[in-house]
């Protein structure tokens, strides 16, 4: 299946990336290879192979339900650019 | 006219009751500081790994079984991304393709024979932080001056509970989310609180012509807060989208919100576009997959579940469908219940007293029946005195509540005390009977001429005078031979 430009356009939406003039032909480019790359699995039969989630033969790692102190409200906020009362303020949300 | 049927589907999120957050181990609790329960994993610092937390799978497990889904044997974990402040990784951890939970079956009895409403899934997911709007215009996110996030809430685990569309009205909604939450309760998995926000509901609105199998434009109605305004908010969606119809109109895709103040709807917004949040299997968490042996154990474990106790208490006391309902969704009442029928002998009387003055008695001290002061056998006793008739229901009302006042004295002394007992001595109540015959000769004379429902007014006046205790049968009697 072939990348367009617009899918491109509609991922950069998503993810909330603004695209100059020019951008998405370019994206569009290195995606498709990134893609084709990773589609050469298309080329194996799996039929009947179930997909793979993670690599490790692992099941069940699960915490027991007890809790650990947390860091506190001072570490917490440590790192926000602009805390106030306790909480993290941050820009309006646009609609 | 063409005449239409609602479709509606649910999707309920319940915050399980575990002490520690979903993947990481900062409590799991409201109230606190903002940000008090919060850590790296929570905040998504770089770096940082998840680990699901066991209790919330048995418990989301207990749940899954006791909706009659199927178990897979193995699920996962899955990002959904999205851009908000509420979510520090801008991804949430939920379940995609594989959730823990997979189809069920819920069964809600009813007098009208009761529905079957299917269970799409069950999934772990977690929660989303809170925002507060500060400056702007109150309440509304746009215009607003910024927001303030608390993160205390951010993680904390929710099962989410999606439902096919086999709902029909908003009376089955209600119906379906009161037994489905008593369910959940009795697994004590989530306490199901809708005013906390506990347990959340969205509902899927759609209208169609009635014999039709497709499926019309639905609509979203989000977060409605109480079972009384899930049965309106739907009531009033069904009445927009069939009205709109009617005049030849098309139902848009649109979020909505009720307010059951004004009772009317808002469109939050219209979706032009399918929402597209590229889920892709986690690969910071590995998979669960629940033995035989664990389920096993947690089928047994599970107590006897609302709608079976509804069924029992129908079929061993006889009671109505609804009266059974209403007594077996609250455990505790219905413990009380049927100590009370056993007490008794009378599961009917037992029944009524235990809708009536108990549960008038539990709202108003919002008492579990088991802490209440009025025990099953000091009730007991006091019915057993109506029932050989030495007091009447008002006195009977009298003495109930001074069981509830003092915890100490029973029945039989209260009656005693203030002189509740019933009268039915003949001569004693023949007195006032002649009395009250006598004080009103203009009525008596009128009963003569056939008004014959004076007589209510003639048993009235003696029940007065005799300060309610006169047994009403033997005042009937009298009352019939003066006036023949
Ligand atoms: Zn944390």
């Amino acid at each position: 299946m072939a990348l367009t430009e617009s899918d491109v356009r509609h991922v950069a939406r998503l993810a909330r990336l603004g695209l100059a003039a020019g951008e998405a032909e370019r994206l569009r480019g290195e995606l498709a290879s990134i893609l084709g790359h990773v589609s050469a699995i298309a080329a194996l039969d799996l039929e009947g192979v179930p997909a793979t989630s993670h690599p490790l033969d692992l099941v069940n790692v699960l915490a027991a339900d007890e809790v650990v102190p947390a860091a506190g409200v001072e570490a917490a906020l440590a790192n926000a650019p602009d805390p106030v009362a306790n909480g993290f303020r941050v820009p309006p949300i646009g609609a | 006219m063409t005449t239409y049927e609602a479709v509606i589907g649910l999707e309920i999120h319940v915050q399980l009751r575990t002490r520690t957050k979903m993947f990481c181990r900062c409590p799991n609790r409201f109230g606190d500081a903002p940000n008090a329960n919060v850590c790296s994993v929570c905040l998504a610092h770089p770096g940082m790994l998840p680990v699901a937390n066991g209790e919330a799978v048995r418990q989301a497990l207990r749940v899954g079984l006791a909706l009659g889904c199927r178990i897979p044997e193995r699920s996962k974990f899955d990002r959904k991304n999205y851009f908000y402040p509420d979510s520090p990784k801008a991804y949430q951890i939920s379940q995609y393709d594989q959730p823990l939970c997979a189809e069920g079956a819920f069964q809600v009895p009813g007098e009208d024979g009761g529905f079957v409403v299917g269970i799409t899934r069950a999934h772990l997911e977690e929660d989303a932080a809170k925002t507060i709007h500060v400056g702007g215009e109150a309440g509304r996110i746009a215009g607003s001056g910024s927001s303030i996030v608390d993160f205390n809430r951010a993680g904390t685990p929710l099962l989410e509970i999606v439902t096919e569309p086999d709902l029909r009205s908003g009376e089955h909604a209600r119906r379906f989310l009161t037994l489905l939450r008593a369910t959940i309760v009795a697994t004590g998995a989530s306490d199901c609180d809708m005013e906390k926000g506990t347990l959340r509901c969205d509902a899927n609105v759609s209208i169609r012509p009635v014999g039709s199998t497709g499926f019309g434009t639905k609509c979203e109605l989000k977060n409605m807060n109480s079972f009384r305004f899930l049965e309106r908010g739907i009531a009033a969606e069904i009445a927009r989208q069939t009205a709109l119809l009617e005049v030849g109109g098309r139902v848009t895709q649109a979020t909505l919100h009720y307010d059951p103040s004004s009772e009317s709807l808002t469109v939050l917004r219209t979706k032009e576009e399918a929402d597209d949040y590229r889920y892709f299997p986690e690969p910071d968490l590995l998979p669960v997959a629940p033995s035989p042996t664990l389920l096993e154990e947690l089928r047994a474990g599970l107590p006897e579940l609302p709608v079976a106790r509804i069924a029992r208490l129908r079929d061993t006391y006889g009671l109505p469908d609804a009266t059974a309902a209403t007594i077996a969704l609250t455990p505790s009442l219905a413990d009380y219940y049927e100590e009370l029928a056993a007490l008794t002998g009378d599961p009917r009387l037992a029944a009524n007293w235990t809708m009536g003055e108990l549960s008038a008695h539990l709202n108003a001290a919002s008492l579990e029946a088991a802490a209440s002061p009025v025990t099953p056998p000091r009730l007991a006793a006091l019915i057993a005195l109506t029932v050989a008739g030495t007091v009447g229901s008002n006195a009977a009302k009298t003495v109930f509540g001074e069981l509830v006042a003092d915890p100490a004295v029973d029945a039989a002394t209260i009656v005693e005390r203030l002189g509740l007992a019933q009268v039915d001595d003949a001569d004693e109540l023949g007195a006032i009977v002649d009395a009250v015959l006598a004080a009103n000769a203009a009525e008596v004379a009128a009963f003569r001429a056939g008004k014959v429902q004076l007589i209510g007014f003639f048993t009235g006046q003696v029940m007065r005078q005799s300060g309610g205790r006169a047994d009403p049968k033997v005042v009937q009697a009298l009352l019939n031979d003066r006036l023949r």
